[in-house]
């Protein structure tokens, strides 16, 4: 089967091929480069940051550089990045599953008030939790709350899209007759859900928590407000602070190598796991 | 966890009749669809609904401190007066209209560009679409707050390689010059989402059935017109939901003038809603704080809503 454009006019072809690389080329290029530069200047000592080409190396001090990263405030990095990760995966882990019985609860269960708390959910997705953030840190406050890791964790169980998601694949993949076949077995609904269901739904499982996990890990309103001790902080918030410091004592190829280091897994689980985020973002997309 | 406990309502009762069993059946159905939905529905309720039920009580509220200070302030009610002061807030106005202005120039500009970006990576032009593709998606990975980070120093003087760079050329470029911060900003949100936009519209491309281009190509339609006539009006939900997002989230705009604000000092306490709402709850008038929040939320609100009603009409006029 040919595609339909190489159908078209072969002399214009070759010009138009051209033009649209070029056009790849430049928006690759615009993606690129900034991270490029970070890589570049996680390598440089804080001297060469102001007067070396900043596109590429010099003076390889990067271990140098990861020793001070590590160094800093008494070795609070490490920490920040082990917050990240327990509000992370924890909270996405949680949220995936909390997400997935509500899911299946909308798609596969006839009940009044169904349709009321699906579409409550719907309208949740449009209004951003951020708008809210500042009340929700007055209420924590109010039930001493805030500066636990419970004030970041609590609400981020909370997903809307992802019950949209999972309600909308369990509708599609979860039979009917295999839960009816579950329940003739004598099967509880809990013991069908956990046995089950689960596992036929576990695409969408693996989407909910990819997208949970990387929301969760850039956060950065929510966490600002919740939590005043820095041992508490996820590393956005911490390697901000250190940003804002540079006046007095943070020095830039710190803060620097220390975006460096708090990227590299994401971007690692991102160009490795694409095509779970493909599909959710096709999922979401298509209506 | 409670859910374990649920039993199955399967078991027949002898000499039941029909329909009385499906009524008992159907009400231990109901409670286990409860059950299943009640761990999220508690904590949606906790966290989602009730700090909006919240910001709207407090909005009605506001601190009074008698003629002498003498006594510790009380919470008087004072119906619509913090919504009355926030729309006469010339400095909150003006963050309001300040993230409007920047989605208005920078959104079309962005989804602009993530559509053309989808359009070519679907046309049979390119070489190596995935390589693009991943490319495209990276910045995506980075956390706002961090690509932020990145883009402050991008953009210091001194530092800045693009500065240098521009200097060679004998340009003298300021990043941190008053006119530069929103140019700024909005090219910090550009490069953060353009890649995800784009791999929204290009998902639903993907979607759009081949047969539909092979007519069209048959009937000697040129690349173009195919993807004007048939593949954008093919992608009008997918373009409508980024153009939503997009909104919503410049509205709340917040890491990236925050960050912005160590390197320049044109960026105030105030400049977005959600800094100015930050800054009163930070001067303790949480009532004032909440009354904002809840300003913000119907501005979000009026806003989708008027954009997904104007796209259904012209919809429903095709």
């Amino acid at each position: 089967m040919s595609t339909p454009q190489t159908t078209v006019r072969p002399s214009g072809v070759a010009v138009s091929r051209a033009a649209v690389m070029a056009v790849m080329v430049l928006f690759a290029a615009y993606s690129v480069l900034p991270v490029w530069w970070l890589v570049v200047t996680a390598t440089k000592n804080k001297g060469y940051l102001f007067t070396t080409n900043g596109f590429w190396f010099s003076h390889f001090d990067l271990w140098s550089n990861i020793r001070d990263v590590f160094a800093m405030d008494d070795g609070i990095f490490a920490r920040w990045m082990l917050n990240s990760v327990v509000y992370s995966a924890v909270g996405a882990a949680i949220s995936t599953l909390v997400c997935a019985a509500a899911g299946f609860a909308l798609a596969k269960y006839q009940f009044r008030g169904r349709e009321a708390v699906f579409n409550t959910v719907l309208a949740a997705v449009l209004v951003p939790g951020a708008l809210f953030a500042l009340p929700l840190y007055l209420m924590f406050s109010k039930i001493h709350l805030v500066n636990t890791y419970w004030a970041v964790l609590i609400p981020s169980v909370v997903s809307p899209f992802g019950v949209y998601l999972t309600r909308v694949y369990a509708t599609a993949s979860v039979p009917d007759e295999l839960l009816e076949a579950g329940r003739v077995d004598g099967a509880s609904e809990a013991r069908i859900f956990f046995t089950i269901v689960l596992r036929m739904m576990s695409p969408a499982l693996v989407t909910v928590y990819l997208f949970q996990f990387v929301g969760i890990w850039n956060n950065y309103l929510l966490p600002v407000l919740m939590l005043a001790d820095d041992r508490l902080q996820p590393v956005t918030v911490g390697l901000a602070t250190w940003r804002e410091q540079f006046n007095n004592g943070t020095p830039y190829n710190v803060t620097i190598t220390g975006a460096f280091l708090s990227v590299l897994p994401l971007v690692v689980a991102f160009l490795s796991l694409q095509r779970f985020w493909r599909s959710g973002l096709a999922a979401g997309g298509l209506k | 966890m409670t859910i374990t406990t649920v039993r199955s309502g399967t078991v027949v009762a002898r000499g039941e009749r029909p329909a009385a069993r499906r009524r008992r059946l159907s009400r231990g159905r109901t409670r286990s669809a409860w059950l299943f939905l009640a761990p999220f529905w508690v904590l949606f309720l906790a966290t989602f609904i009730a700090p909006i039920c919240y910001a709207v009580e407090q909005s009605l509220f506001a601190l009074h401190r008698d003629g002498l200070g003498l006594t510790a302030p009380t919470t008087r009610f004072v119906a619509l007066d913090n919504y009355v002061r926030a729309v006469q807030d010339s400095e909150f106005l003006s963050s309001l209209v300040r993230v409007v202005g920047l989605g208005v120039v920078q959104v079309p500009l962005m989804l602009g560009l993530s559509l053309l970006l989808a359009l070519l990576l679907d046309s049979a032009s390119v070489r190596w679409p995935g390589v693009f593709r991943t490319l495209f998606f990276l910045p995506y990975a980075l956390p706002g707050v961090i690509a932020a980070i990145m883009w402050s120093y991008l953009y210091q003087p001194g530092i800045s390689p693009l500065a240098k760079a521009a200097g060679q050329l004998g340009h003298d470029v300021d990043f941190t010059a008053p006119a530069m911060t929103l140019p700024d900003i909005g090219n910090m949100v550009t490069w953060g989402w353009t890649g995800y936009n784009m791999l929204i519209i290009f998902a639903a491309l993907k979607a759009v059935p081949a047969e539909l281009f092979e007519a069209a190509a048959l009937d000697g339609c040129s690349g173009w017109r195919i993807a004007w006539h048939i593949k954008i009006p093919n992608v009008r939900g997918a373009l409508i939901l980024t153009t939503v997002f997009s909104i919503i989230g410049m509205v709340q705009l917040y890491a990236e003038p925050d960050i912005l604000r160590g390197i320049t000092n044109t960026i105030t306490s105030d400049y977005t809603p959600i800094l100015a709402a930050q800054k009163a709850s930070d001067a303790g008038n949480y009532q004032y704080a909440a009354a904002q929040s809840v300003v913000l939320a119907l501005l979000t609100l009026v806003l989708s809503f008027t954009f997904l009603k104007f796209t259904q009409r012209k919809g429903a006029g095709e």
